[in-house]
């Protein structure tokens, strides 16, 4: 299933922040749909997509071994419609974690105007909740985070470029 | 610098409020976490986040759900919490009214059992230690 909330990384610094790209495309069915006469991206996928971003800088502070899962959806306020052509530009923010999970923070830039601000808690699957095994099939979220840019950007904790992972 | 009990009360009335989306009138000394301000278990996690953000304090998982002592047939059997498992609630949990719980110790009960007057004592005994 195609289900890519984010077009590419931009940046990301482990343990701290990432930031990425969305474009906003007509051509997406979605976007087409959901208010018709008026083309925009749902707000609910702007919260996917930063909650894309924002699940793989929770996950990556742990080195990919958690299973992450968004919990619940703080705070969303949305100041301006994401419409065709827009390019947002989400900033997510490592707010706090714990052994069970984590928070961000996040905005959304369309050019210099905030177009939204996301807070986001994540949970991590015990063993044995809900599935066994881990949530991605071997190498597909490697795959995902290759055709998302991550690692042409992505800088470890020690600030160290092309970071690698056993359990990707 | 020590806070006051108000003080301390306002923070955590303000946490659950976020946390949970009541009102401020719900969240009294008197209520419980679960039965009366409707918190799920995922809740607790993001009760944990936004407590240690506003006190500025790390609080161990164990500290507020002892899983461990529910489900330690030492201080459990069939599915009532024994006089030993008690003792052990008490001495990890001194902040907490435990008397109800006393009264029908089953290990079910114990999900509604902490209250927003629990929660206080517990930040104020790590804020004012």
């Amino acid at each position: 299933m195609r289900w890519f909330w984010v077009d590419r990384f931009t940046e990301f610094v482990s343990g701290s922040h990432a930031r990425g790209l969305k474009n906003v495309c007509l051509d997406e069915e979605v976007v087409d749909r959901y208010c018709p006469g008026f083309p925009m991206l749902p707000p609910t996928l702007i919260i996917e997509g930063m909650a894309q971003l924002g699940g793989i800088l929770v996950a990556e502070h742990f080195q990919f071994n958690k299973r992450v899962v968004l919990a619940k959806v703080g705070k969303a306020q949305f100041h301006a419609p994401a419409r065709v052509g827009d390019q947002l530009c989400y900033e997510v923010r490592l707010d706090a974690v714990q052994p069970d999970g984590g928070t961000v923070t996040s905005t959304s830039h369309c050019g210099d105007q905030l177009q939204a601000e996301i807070d986001l808690m994540f949970a991590f699957l015990e063993e044995g909740h809900l599935v066994d095994g881990p949530l991605f099939e071997p190498g597909d979220l490697k795959v995902m985070l290759q055709i998302m840019n991550f690692f042409s950007v992505a800088v470890d904790a020690d600030g160290n470029r092309f970071p690698t992972y056993e359990n990707l | 610098m020590a806070l006051t009990d108000e003080e301390i009360f306002s923070k955590v009335q303000s946490s659950l409020e976020d946390a949970l989306g009541v009102d401020d009138d719900e969240v009294t000394m008197d209520a419980t976490l679960v039965g009366d301000l409707g918190a799920e278990s995922i809740d607790f996690l993001d009760i944990v986040f936004k407590l240690e953000k506003a006190f500025d304090i790390q609080i161990p998982r164990e500290e507020l759900s002892p899983e461990d002592i529910l489900t330690n047939s030492q201080y459990v059997q069939d599915g009532v919490v024994t006089d030993d498992g008690i003792a052990e609630l008490k001495k990890r949990m001194p902040w907490a009214d435990l008397s109800d719980f006393e009264a029908d110790p089953k290990v079910q009960n114990f999900g509604n059992l902490l209250t927003v007057g629990d929660l206080c004592r517990y930040v104020g005994s790590k804020v004012n230690a």
